[in-house]
């Protein structure tokens, strides 16, 4: 829950698990479209493969509720590479689970230290598919909203849905889109879409804490 | 390395049926005697395609007798997970390697390696030069 009175307003564990079952549900939500785009240029597993994956993750927050905002990332993070099954799951899992460490074991987090968190575990995912921003990945939707984060979690949404949209007239550089080439273009990249369905997801639930 | 320990080997395939196939031709190819263990981790728990960090822990587990194990994948997610599986630190037995290397020669080097006693470098290495084998 965000608390702030004219101070700079810190988030616990209940905003992140919030953030996460919000994440679970626009997943869920979302799940046949991104299915419909992975079907275009991937193997059209994305929104079944995520939505099995944030369900877990749901589920594993409710079981096992960790004490810190550091540690709902981190656990996250695990039960996504272990149960996608698919290359969303190592990268996502990456990504949260980096953000975890990062944010260490305090009690509350500001955005800014979410921001700063985050561009680690957004750097981790670059080093481990060994993707940049412009190579049609999930990327070109994740750094810009690191970026926007700074500034306000709407800010961040909005880089992530421009970053996702501009992913359209990219050629695929990585994963099994970029073995369709020129083919690739013209098509929405899905993890850059979903990516900007977490950063909607981080102001919906901010928004709803009357937190910028 | 205690003697007689030898580096074990995994499979990690998209496919469980690749995954036993290529560790079946392995072990076929890597001739007689006494053979060092290869442990297929192919497709997902419930039987579809893709990579399951559960089936690679365990066949890891099963490989791992004390010398390392060396862990080949075929592609995408499979070599993503192990990648996140290694930097986890505490998922897959200590001296677990992801070995760079094409996935049905690189297995039958080091199948071929690990059964003469070759250690992890040694193992990893014979896989990895399989890439060097031309075949046009």
């Amino acid at each position: 829950m965000g608390e702030g009175t004219g101070m700079t307003e810190t988030f616990g564990v209940d905003f992140l698990v919030r953030w996460l079952a919000a994440v679970a549900e626009a997943v869920d939500r979302e799940a046949d479209r991104l299915t419909e785009l992975d079907s275009a240029i991937g193997d059209a597993d994305h929104g079944a493969n995520l939505k099995r994956g944030f369900a877990a993750v749901t589920t594993i927050l409710a079981e096992e509720p960790p004490a810190t905002p550091g540690a709902v990332l981190t656990a996250a993070g695990r039960q996504l590479i272990s149960t996608v099954g698919g290359a969303s799951g190592p990268l996502y899992g990456t990504l949260l689970r980096r953000t975890g460490k990062t944010l260490g074991d305090g009690d509350r987090v500001t955005r800014e230290q979410l921001a700063e968190a985050l561009g680690s575990g957004v750097a981790a995912v670059s080093q481990l598919g060994g993707a940049q921003v412009g190579d049609k990945t999930m990327l070109d939707a994740l750094v810009p909203a690191v970026e926007g984060l700074r500034a306000s979690f709407g800010a961040a949404r909005a880089a992530a849905e421009e970053g996702a949209l501009a992913t359209v007239p990219l050629r695929a550089r990585k994963g099994r889109a970029s073995y369709l080439g020129e083919r690739s273009v013209g098509h929405q990249d899905p993890g850059a879409t979903s990516s900007a369905l977490l950063f909607a997801a981080l102001d919906d639930v901010a928004r709803t804490e009357g937190a910028s | 390395m205690s003697a007689g320990t030898r580096v074990g080997i995994v499979l990690v395939s998209h496919s469980a049926a690749v995954a036993v196939a290529v560790a079946e031709l392995a072990r076929g190819l890597a001739g007689g005697g006494d053979l060092a263990p290869v442990l297929p981790a192919g497709g997902t728990p419930d039987g579809g395609l893709g990579t399951s960090s559960e089936l690679i822990r365990s066949a890891a587990e099963a490989a791992e007798r004390g010398a390392g194990v060396a862990i080949l994948v075929d592609l995408g997610s499979a070599v993503l997970t192990v990648k996140a599986l290694l930097a986890e630190g505490d998922e897959l037995p200590g001296n677990s390697r992801l070995v760079d290397a094409p996935f049905v020669e690189g297995a039958v080097a080091a199948l071929v390696t690990a059964s003469a006693g070759g250690d992890l470098d040694a193992v990893a290495a014979a896989a990895s030069e399989a890439y060097a084998y031309r075949k046009d």
